[in-house]
Protein backbone atom coordinates (compact mmCIF):
# COMPACT_ATOMS: atom_id res chain seq x y z
CA UNK A 1 0.00 0.00 0.00
CA UNK A 2 1.32 3.32 -0.96
CA UNK A 3 0.03 7.03 0.10
CA UNK A 4 0.82 10.26 -0.94
CA UNK A 5 0.82 13.37 1.65
CA UNK A 6 0.74 16.79 0.50
CA UNK A 7 3.39 19.11 2.96
CA UNK A 8 3.65 22.16 1.35
CA UNK A 9 6.62 23.33 3.58
CA UNK A 10 9.51 25.60 2.67
CA UNK A 11 12.86 23.20 1.98
CA UNK A 12 14.88 26.16 4.19
CA UNK A 13 12.98 26.74 6.23
CA UNK A 14 15.16 26.67 9.26
CA UNK A 15 17.57 29.17 7.65
CA UNK A 16 14.80 31.76 6.41
CA UNK A 17 13.87 31.56 10.47
CA UNK A 18 17.31 32.62 11.76
CA UNK A 19 16.99 35.17 8.44
CA UNK A 20 13.93 36.85 9.92
CA UNK A 21 15.85 36.90 13.39
CA UNK A 22 18.72 38.78 11.98
CA UNK A 23 16.39 41.28 10.10
CA UNK A 24 14.62 41.88 13.20
CA UNK A 25 17.77 41.99 15.21
CA UNK A 26 19.23 44.60 13.06
CA UNK A 27 15.86 46.71 12.41
CA UNK A 28 15.04 47.53 15.58
CA UNK A 29 19.14 48.87 16.31
CA UNK A 30 18.40 50.71 13.14
CA UNK A 31 21.53 49.00 11.58
CA UNK A 32 21.82 48.82 7.81
CA UNK A 33 23.76 45.66 6.91
CA UNK A 34 24.54 44.84 3.16
CA UNK A 35 25.23 41.61 2.00
CA UNK A 36 27.92 41.73 -0.82
CA UNK A 37 28.45 38.84 -3.30
CA UNK A 38 30.33 38.32 -6.08
CA UNK A 39 32.90 35.64 -7.91
CA UNK A 40 36.16 34.76 -6.27
CA UNK A 41 38.48 37.38 -7.18
CA UNK A 42 36.30 40.18 -8.36
CA UNK A 43 37.40 42.78 -5.75
CA UNK A 44 35.53 42.69 -2.75
CA UNK A 45 37.78 42.63 -0.09
CA UNK A 46 39.58 45.95 -1.81
CA UNK A 47 36.71 47.58 -2.17
CA UNK A 48 35.48 47.01 1.58
CA UNK A 49 38.77 48.30 2.78
CA UNK A 50 38.96 51.24 0.75
CA UNK A 51 35.72 52.27 1.56
CA UNK A 52 36.14 51.93 5.11
CA UNK A 53 39.72 53.67 5.33
CA UNK A 54 37.70 56.56 2.84
CA UNK A 55 34.30 57.09 4.87
CA UNK A 56 36.48 56.54 8.30
CA UNK A 57 35.05 60.03 9.28
CA UNK A 58 31.51 59.82 8.14
CA UNK A 59 30.62 56.28 9.12
CA UNK A 60 31.29 53.07 11.47
CA UNK A 61 31.47 50.18 9.75
CA UNK A 62 32.11 46.33 10.71
CA UNK A 63 32.52 43.00 8.49
CA UNK A 64 31.65 39.60 8.36
CA UNK A 65 33.63 37.95 6.46
CA UNK A 66 32.80 34.72 4.71
CA UNK A 67 35.67 32.38 3.23
CA UNK A 68 35.79 28.72 2.98
CA UNK A 69 39.26 28.60 4.42
CA UNK A 70 41.54 31.49 6.66
CA UNK A 71 41.06 34.82 8.16
CA UNK A 72 43.40 36.38 5.80
CA UNK A 73 40.47 38.69 4.88
CA UNK A 74 39.33 39.44 8.28
CA UNK A 75 43.20 40.55 9.04
CA UNK A 76 43.35 42.75 5.75
CA UNK A 77 39.71 44.88 6.99
CA UNK A 78 41.00 44.55 10.93
CA UNK A 79 44.47 46.68 9.30
CA UNK A 80 42.14 49.64 8.26
CA UNK A 81 40.87 49.26 12.12
CA UNK A 82 37.44 48.53 11.29
CA UNK A 83 36.19 45.24 13.22
CA UNK A 84 35.93 41.95 11.66
CA UNK A 85 34.34 38.50 12.73
CA UNK A 86 35.91 35.76 10.16
CA UNK A 87 33.33 32.97 9.42
CA UNK A 88 35.04 29.76 7.69
CA UNK A 89 32.47 27.29 5.99
CA UNK A 90 35.08 24.51 5.65
CA UNK A 91 34.17 23.97 2.33
CA UNK A 92 30.25 25.17 2.17
CA UNK A 93 30.09 27.69 -0.60
CA UNK A 94 27.90 30.54 1.36
CA UNK A 95 27.25 31.67 4.26
CA UNK A 96 24.15 31.04 6.22
CA UNK A 97 21.77 32.93 8.49
CA UNK A 98 22.54 30.71 11.64
CA UNK A 99 26.04 31.42 11.00
CA UNK A 100 25.22 35.53 10.79
CA UNK A 101 23.17 35.57 14.11
CA UNK A 102 26.30 34.22 16.09
CA UNK A 103 28.91 37.15 14.43
CA UNK A 104 26.26 39.45 14.91
CA UNK A 105 26.72 39.04 18.11
CA UNK A 106 30.43 39.16 18.49
CA UNK A 107 30.43 42.49 16.76
CA UNK A 108 30.37 46.21 18.99
CA UNK A 109 27.05 46.61 17.33
CA UNK A 110 26.45 49.82 19.08
CA UNK A 111 29.91 51.71 17.66
CA UNK A 112 28.15 50.61 14.02
CA UNK A 113 26.35 52.37 11.30
CA UNK A 114 26.77 49.68 8.39
CA UNK A 115 27.77 46.12 8.68
CA UNK A 116 28.54 44.49 5.54
CA UNK A 117 28.69 40.73 4.94
CA UNK A 118 31.42 39.45 2.42
CA UNK A 119 29.83 36.42 1.71
CA UNK A 120 31.64 33.13 -0.15
CA UNK A 121 33.34 33.90 -3.25
CA UNK A 122 30.64 32.46 -5.59
CA UNK A 123 27.91 34.14 -8.26
CA UNK A 124 25.33 31.16 -7.42
CA UNK A 125 24.78 29.63 -4.27
CA UNK A 126 24.73 32.62 -1.53
CA UNK A 127 22.10 34.54 -3.30
CA UNK A 128 19.74 31.33 -2.90
CA UNK A 129 20.33 31.79 1.04
CA UNK A 130 18.61 34.74 2.88
CA UNK A 131 20.86 35.94 5.65
CA UNK A 132 18.57 38.59 7.28
CA UNK A 133 20.55 41.86 5.63
CA UNK A 134 18.82 45.11 4.69
CA UNK A 135 19.97 44.21 1.06
CA UNK A 136 22.43 42.34 -1.42
CA UNK A 137 24.67 44.43 -3.19
CA UNK A 138 26.20 42.35 -6.38
CA UNK A 139 29.93 43.26 -7.68
CA UNK A 140 31.27 42.17 -11.06
CA UNK A 141 34.58 42.94 -12.15
CA UNK A 142 35.71 43.63 -15.84
CA UNK A 143 38.28 41.06 -16.70
CA UNK A 144 34.96 37.96 -15.46
CA UNK A 145 33.16 39.82 -19.10
CA UNK A 146 29.93 40.87 -19.79
CA UNK A 147 27.87 38.21 -20.25
CA UNK A 148 27.90 37.33 -16.69
CA UNK A 149 24.16 39.11 -15.86
CA UNK A 150 22.37 37.25 -18.47
CA UNK A 151 24.57 33.71 -17.31
CA UNK A 152 24.02 33.81 -13.90
CA UNK A 153 20.61 36.10 -13.24
CA UNK A 154 19.41 35.53 -9.51
CA UNK A 155 22.58 37.68 -8.22
CA UNK A 156 21.70 40.79 -10.66
CA UNK A 157 17.70 40.54 -10.05
CA UNK A 158 18.13 40.49 -6.36
CA UNK A 159 20.84 43.16 -5.73
CA UNK A 160 20.18 46.32 -4.56
CA UNK A 161 23.38 47.91 -6.19
CA UNK A 162 25.50 46.33 -8.90
CA UNK A 163 29.11 47.80 -8.62
CA UNK A 164 31.77 47.40 -11.74
CA UNK A 165 34.88 46.97 -10.43
CA UNK A 166 38.37 47.00 -11.73
CA UNK A 167 37.32 49.36 -14.72
CA UNK A 168 40.49 50.62 -14.69
CA UNK A 169 40.98 47.67 -17.23
CA UNK A 170 38.54 48.26 -19.31
CA UNK A 171 41.13 49.06 -22.09
CA UNK A 172 43.37 45.91 -21.63
CA UNK A 173 40.05 43.83 -21.83
CA UNK A 174 38.69 45.77 -25.00
CA UNK A 175 34.94 46.39 -25.02
CA UNK A 176 34.39 43.39 -26.90
CA UNK A 177 34.52 41.33 -23.71
CA UNK A 178 33.01 43.31 -21.61
CA UNK A 179 31.26 46.26 -22.58
CA UNK A 180 29.70 48.31 -19.61
CA UNK A 181 26.26 49.68 -21.15
CA UNK A 182 25.75 45.82 -22.04
CA UNK A 183 25.75 45.13 -18.85
CA UNK A 184 23.65 48.36 -17.43
CA UNK A 185 21.02 46.86 -20.05
CA UNK A 186 21.12 43.09 -19.47
CA UNK A 187 20.88 43.99 -15.60
CA UNK A 188 17.97 46.96 -15.58
CA UNK A 189 16.28 44.19 -17.61
CA UNK A 190 15.64 42.09 -14.93
CA UNK A 191 15.97 44.30 -12.13
CA UNK A 192 14.65 48.32 -12.49
CA UNK A 193 15.76 49.45 -9.49
CA UNK A 194 19.29 48.32 -9.19
CA UNK A 195 22.12 51.35 -8.34
CA UNK A 196 24.72 50.73 -10.68
CA UNK A 197 28.48 52.38 -9.76
CA UNK A 198 30.83 51.45 -12.24
CA UNK A 199 33.97 51.85 -10.22
CA UNK A 200 37.95 50.50 -9.93
CA UNK A 201 38.74 50.17 -5.88
CA UNK A 202 42.17 50.16 -7.00
CA UNK A 203 42.53 53.69 -8.51
CA UNK A 204 39.70 55.63 -6.57
CA UNK A 205 38.06 56.04 -10.11
CA UNK A 206 34.22 56.38 -9.24
CA UNK A 207 34.04 55.57 -5.57
CA UNK A 208 32.81 58.94 -4.78
CA UNK A 209 29.52 58.23 -6.17
CA UNK A 210 29.16 54.58 -4.44
CA UNK A 211 29.80 56.33 -1.15
CA UNK A 212 26.77 59.17 -1.77
CA UNK A 213 24.91 56.07 -2.02
CA UNK A 214 26.27 54.31 0.84
CA UNK A 215 25.59 57.79 3.20
CA UNK A 216 22.31 58.30 2.23
CA UNK A 217 21.32 54.46 2.84
CA UNK A 218 22.81 54.22 6.00
CA UNK A 219 20.34 56.98 7.08
CA UNK A 220 17.43 55.41 6.35
CA UNK A 221 18.23 51.48 6.91
CA UNK A 222 15.11 50.00 7.16
CA UNK A 223 14.39 50.94 3.93
CA UNK A 224 17.34 51.22 0.95
CA UNK B 1 26.78 22.83 -3.91
CA UNK B 2 24.70 24.39 -1.95
CA UNK B 3 22.50 20.81 -2.98
CA UNK B 4 24.30 19.54 0.15
CA UNK B 5 22.37 21.96 2.43
CA UNK B 6 19.07 21.41 0.79
CA UNK B 7 19.37 17.66 0.90
CA UNK B 8 20.39 17.82 4.77
CA UNK B 9 17.48 20.12 5.57
CA UNK B 10 15.25 17.93 3.54
CA UNK B 11 16.28 14.91 4.79
CA UNK B 12 15.23 16.04 8.58
CA UNK B 13 11.85 16.86 7.09
CA UNK B 14 10.96 13.96 5.88
CA UNK B 15 11.99 11.87 8.61
CA UNK B 16 10.47 14.31 11.22
CA UNK B 17 6.87 13.93 8.68
CA UNK B 18 7.95 9.87 8.44
CA UNK B 19 7.69 9.60 11.85
CA UNK B 20 4.34 11.17 12.00
CA UNK B 21 3.30 8.61 9.44
CA UNK B 22 5.15 6.19 10.88
CA UNK B 23 5.89 4.79 7.16
CA UNK B 24 8.54 4.81 5.16
CA UNK B 25 9.07 7.39 2.52
CA UNK B 26 9.56 6.46 -1.19
CA UNK B 27 9.09 9.30 -3.25
CA UNK B 28 9.23 13.00 -2.54
CA UNK B 29 8.36 15.78 -5.03
CA UNK B 30 10.07 19.18 -4.59
CA UNK B 31 9.31 22.33 -6.53
CA UNK B 32 11.89 25.22 -6.78
CA UNK B 33 12.00 28.70 -8.46
CA UNK B 34 15.31 29.18 -10.97
CA UNK B 35 16.99 31.65 -8.58
CA UNK B 36 16.81 28.70 -6.21
CA UNK B 37 19.87 27.47 -8.43
CA UNK B 38 19.18 24.08 -8.31
CA UNK B 39 21.12 21.07 -10.26
CA UNK B 40 19.01 17.85 -10.05
CA UNK B 41 21.56 15.91 -10.51
CA UNK B 42 23.74 17.26 -7.78
CA UNK B 43 20.82 17.14 -5.84
CA UNK B 44 19.88 14.27 -6.07
CA UNK B 45 23.36 13.01 -5.62
CA UNK B 46 23.67 14.80 -2.48
CA UNK B 47 20.55 13.45 -1.16
CA UNK B 48 21.49 9.69 -2.25
CA UNK B 49 25.15 10.11 -0.29
CA UNK B 50 23.10 11.16 2.94
CA UNK B 51 20.36 9.12 3.14
CA UNK B 52 22.34 5.83 3.27
CA UNK B 53 21.54 3.59 6.29
CA UNK B 54 18.59 5.91 6.99
CA UNK B 55 15.07 5.08 6.75
CA UNK B 56 15.02 7.18 3.69
CA UNK B 57 17.69 5.36 1.74
CA UNK B 58 16.59 4.29 -2.14
CA UNK B 59 13.95 7.00 -1.77
CA UNK B 60 13.57 9.20 -5.41
CA UNK B 61 13.12 12.73 -5.84
CA UNK B 62 11.27 14.15 -8.42
CA UNK B 63 12.06 17.79 -8.71
CA UNK B 64 9.75 20.50 -10.64
CA UNK B 65 11.54 23.92 -11.68
CA UNK B 66 9.29 26.91 -11.74
CA UNK B 67 10.10 29.51 -14.46
CA UNK B 68 10.35 33.27 -13.18
CA UNK B 69 7.46 35.28 -13.72
CA UNK B 70 6.88 38.76 -15.31
CA UNK B 71 3.57 40.30 -15.43
CA UNK B 72 3.18 43.07 -18.28
CA UNK B 73 3.35 46.80 -17.42
CA UNK B 74 1.49 47.43 -20.83
CA UNK B 75 -1.09 44.38 -21.68
CA UNK B 76 -1.19 43.10 -17.89
CA UNK B 77 0.06 39.57 -19.83
CA UNK B 78 2.16 37.15 -16.99
CA UNK B 79 4.77 34.99 -18.65
CA UNK B 80 7.74 33.03 -18.10
CA UNK B 81 11.05 34.85 -17.88
CA UNK B 82 13.70 34.32 -20.58
CA UNK B 83 16.82 35.67 -19.51
CA UNK B 84 18.13 35.64 -22.94
CA UNK B 85 15.64 38.26 -23.75
CA UNK B 86 12.95 38.96 -21.23
CA UNK B 87 9.98 40.51 -23.17
CA UNK B 88 5.84 39.91 -22.90
CA UNK B 89 5.56 37.56 -25.43
CA UNK B 90 2.23 39.21 -26.30
CA UNK B 91 2.83 42.80 -26.75
CA UNK B 92 6.73 42.17 -26.96
CA UNK B 93 7.11 45.32 -24.16
CA UNK B 94 10.07 45.23 -22.01
CA UNK B 95 8.41 46.91 -19.61
CA UNK B 96 7.32 44.59 -16.84
CA UNK B 97 7.20 43.96 -13.12
CA UNK B 98 9.61 40.93 -12.63
CA UNK B 99 6.80 38.68 -9.76
CA UNK B 100 8.54 36.90 -6.86
CA UNK B 101 10.80 33.57 -7.32
CA UNK B 102 8.86 30.13 -6.23
CA UNK B 103 10.37 28.88 -3.20
CA UNK B 104 12.37 25.69 -2.48
CA UNK B 105 9.54 23.55 -1.90
CA UNK B 106 8.52 20.03 -0.60
CA UNK B 107 5.39 19.63 -2.14
CA UNK B 108 4.40 16.19 -1.65
CA UNK B 109 5.81 12.44 0.04
CA UNK B 110 4.76 9.48 -1.00
CA UNK B 111 4.81 6.43 1.65
CA UNK B 112 4.58 2.70 1.72
CA UNK B 113 2.36 2.10 4.49
CA UNK B 114 4.13 -1.60 5.20
CA UNK B 115 5.52 0.01 8.75
CA UNK B 116 2.53 0.77 10.32
CA UNK B 117 -1.03 2.07 10.15
CA UNK B 118 -1.55 5.44 8.37
CA UNK B 119 -2.29 8.48 10.52
CA UNK B 120 -3.06 11.24 8.28
CA UNK B 121 -4.30 13.59 11.25
CA UNK B 122 -5.02 17.23 9.54
CA UNK B 123 -3.17 16.60 6.16
CA UNK B 124 -4.46 15.01 3.03
CA UNK B 125 -3.93 11.78 2.61
CA UNK B 126 -5.26 10.17 -0.66
CA UNK B 127 -4.63 6.17 -0.78
CA UNK B 128 -3.46 4.49 -3.81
Amino acid sequence: MRKKISIGKKILSANEEYALENSLFLSERGKLCLNMISSPGSGKTTILSRTISELKNKIRIGVIEGDIQTDLDAEKIRATGAPAIQINTNGACHLSAAQISTALKQLPLDDLDLIFIENVGNLVCPSAFQLGETGKIAVLSVPEGDDKPIKYPAIFAKSKALLINKIDMLQTVGQADFDIERVKLDVRKLNKTVEIFPISAKTGEGMCNWYDWLLRTVKTPNQP
Amino acid sequence: MHETMVAESLLATIMEEAAKQNAKPINAKISCGVLNAINDEILCFAFEAITKDTLCEGMKLQIEHKAMQGQCKKCNQSFDIEFSDPRCPKCSSEEFELLPDAPLLLEEIEFSTVLGTPDGGHLTVETD
